[in-house]
């Protein structure tokens, strides 16, 4: 194919996925906007008053940044992961896979969806947070580089929990068993300096918590992570990841018999 | 349509699709395919016949890169598969047996993104879905989601999308199944034409009278093997009788002999004659003036194509046993 070609192979993949979610946007967007809502009334406006102030800053500013970062996360990961599967159980994955467009077009037109939807979604929690709080963002540069990367990231890793799933079952298990554990002990309530010296060392260990602290650098300028780590590990984490999503599809691992 | 033995190949032209050694296990342990070896020139009308689990689909789907191979080689226009997979998958337009779409989408949003995975710009694209929907009439319905679509106009759907990037083989896997007899005959004139305009058409079926009517060149496969390669008019020709069903005016009291041809009485105003090919029909017909018999109509017994396939799977099977 040519670039030309290869071009409008991605943007009709990716134009794909942008009507698929928007079209289920009662699915798709609303749920996150509804549960952030209550994230930030709960913790943020009633248990936030009494828990008083973190590394300096109220409780609920604290807390917008990492929540921000969650729904990214979880909505770019599962916009992927039950695009991926329900295509490849339905059978029209097979309509890629007959098709000359090279693989690592499918890869980034995926990946280009669950991007769209997990910052689609940000934006909107980050509308609701500002119902509750107000926000200057401190580094925007940084700010829009994590958000950014973090959605690719698990982009990514939503296609290759896709491609493993044989059932709809084994489709969640990645993300109730591990997705949601490692975010939630990632930073995105708490600060680690809270932690005793061995748990702080162990959080060390969460990829999470180098997004949202990174992410947290960029709009309150306070992190307890080094930002260029968090840039560090989310490039290295995406070429990894990238490189083995690339490699099981050109296998056709859990696509082709 | 049966006419000459049918060589295609032209000015030492690639064949459209060359199947060598093609062997396939799946995972559970099944052979699909056992050895297939096969040719099909550029312009066919070709035929893959067998019975239900012979390996069909199992081939078709190693050639569109849906299943992987356990060896071989598969070249489409001389391109191999798997040196070259960009060029020979950019020749091939697939009517799978199974609905594969997303049911969920518009008709004419599936045949356009399929257009764009070949990078076909969405207004070329449009245009082409638009000639090709009103030629399977479907245009109707090209705002409805696939779900709400018959049996056949899914069928006619898929072979729309199969061919919004214009290929040069086409592959049809069993795409008259649960199609209506109009719907049949118009899409059996559809594929002639797209034929006779060029494009190479394989086809599995299990309506042998299509195959007969339509395909020049003929595989039959069984349980993973060629068993037949030859041309539709070679196969045919392999039948020594014909059978004709004769309904009579007057019932018949008493069946008159004869030895230039075989009788059977089915009822009293119904008879069975088995001629042999080479006779002519006028034999038939000067015994039943000379007896007074008179004929209202005739029509063949049963599909002559069937009779054969039928034989030579049995065949197959002894020579297996
Ligand atoms: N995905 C699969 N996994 C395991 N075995 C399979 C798979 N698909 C097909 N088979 C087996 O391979 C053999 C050939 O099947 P195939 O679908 O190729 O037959 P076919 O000739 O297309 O039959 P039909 O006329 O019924 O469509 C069968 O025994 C079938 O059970
Ligand atoms: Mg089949």
């Amino acid at each position: 194919m040519s670039g030309q070609e290869i071009w409008v192979a991605f943007k009709t993949l990716f134009m794909k996925e942008l009507l698929r979610f928007s079209r289920i946007w009662i699915q798709t967007i609303l749920p996150p906007a509804v549960t952030m809502g209550l994230y930030f009334v709960i913790f943020g406006h009633l248990i936030g008053k009494a828990i008083g102030e973190m590394d300096g800053f109220q409780y609920i500013d604290y807390i917008v940044p990492g929540l921000i970062m969650m729904s990214v996360i979880t909505n770019a990961y599962s916009n992927v992961v039950s695009s991926f599967f329900s295509s490849k159980m339905h059978g029209h994955i097979q309509e890629l896979m007959i098709s000359p467009t090279p693989h690592f077009i499918i890869l980034l037109g995926y990946v280009a969806g669950g991007v769209a939807r997990g910052l689609g979604v940000g934006l909107v929690v980050t509308l609701v947070s500002l119902l509750f709080t107000e926000m200057n963002i401190q580094h925007p540069f940084i700010t829009v580089g994590i958000v950014f990367l973090t959605a690719i990231l698990f982009s990514i890793a939503g296609l290759i929990n896709a491609i493993y799933a044989k059932t709809f079952d084994a489709m969640n298990i990645i993300p109730v068993f591990i997705l949601t554990p490692l975010t939630y002990l990632g930073g995105v309530f708490y600060s680690v300096n809270l932690l005793s010296p061995f748990w702080q060392q162990v959080s060390l260990f969460n990829p999470v918590l180098y997004m949202v602290n990174g992410f947290r650098y960029g709009i309150l300028g306070v992190s307890d992570i080094n930002p260029l780590a968090s840039f560090a590990v989310l490039l290295i984490f995406i070429s990894i990841l990238f490189s083995f999503a690339i490699y099981l599809l050109n296998k056709g691992i859990g696509l082709r018999e | 349509m049966s006419e000459e033995p049918y060589n295609l190949s032209v000015n030492n032209a690639p064949p459209a699709l060359s199947v060598q050694h093609l062997k396939k296990t799946y995972e559970n342990g099944v052979v699909a395919v056992e050895e297939i070896s096969l040719t099909v020139q550029q312009g066919d009308f070709f035929a893959l016949l067998g019975a239900n689990g012979a390996g069909k689909s199992t081939m078709i789907g190693v050639v569109c890169s849906l299943v992987n191979k356990s060896s071989g080689t598969i070249e489409i226009f001389g391109h191999d598969l798997d040196t070259e997979p960009h060029h020979a998958k950019a020749s091939i337009g697939l009517v799978p047996q199974e609905f594969n779409f997303n049911i969920f989408e518009p008709v004419i949003e599936i045949v356009i993104n399929q257009g764009g995975y070949y990078g076909i710009p969405y207004k070329v694209a449009y245009q082409r879905a638009e000639v090709l929907l009103k030629q399977l009439d479907l245009w109707g319905k090209r705002k409805e989601k696939a779900l709400n679509l018959s049996g056949g106009m899914k069928r006619r759907l898929m072979i729309a999308r199969a061919l919004i990037h214009r290929p040069k083989l086409l592959i049809l896997d069993e795409p008259t199944a649960g199609v209506d007899i109009e719907i049949r005959r118009s899409m059996w004139a559809f594929l002639s034409q797209l034929n006779h305009s060029g494009t190479t058409i394989i086809l599995t079926t299990h309506y042998l009278e299509e195959a007969e009517n339509f395909c020049r060149n003929i595989v039959i496969l069984d349980q993973g093997k060629v068993i037949e390669n030859t041309t539709m008019k070679k196969l045919l020709s392999g039948l020594q009788t014909e059978t004709f069903i004769l309904d009579l005016k007057e019932p018949l009291a008493h069946l008159p002999n004869t030895n230039d041809f075989k009788l059977f009485q089915r009822d009293a105003k119904t008879i069975e004659v088995e001629l042999d090919k080479h006779r002519s029909l006028n034999v038939m017909f000067g015994f039943f003036s000379q007896h007074n018999i008179c004929v209202m109509s005739m029509r063949n017994k049963s599909n002559r194509l069937e009779a054969l396939f039928v034989k030579l799977i049995k065949k197959s099977k002894k020579a297996i046993r």
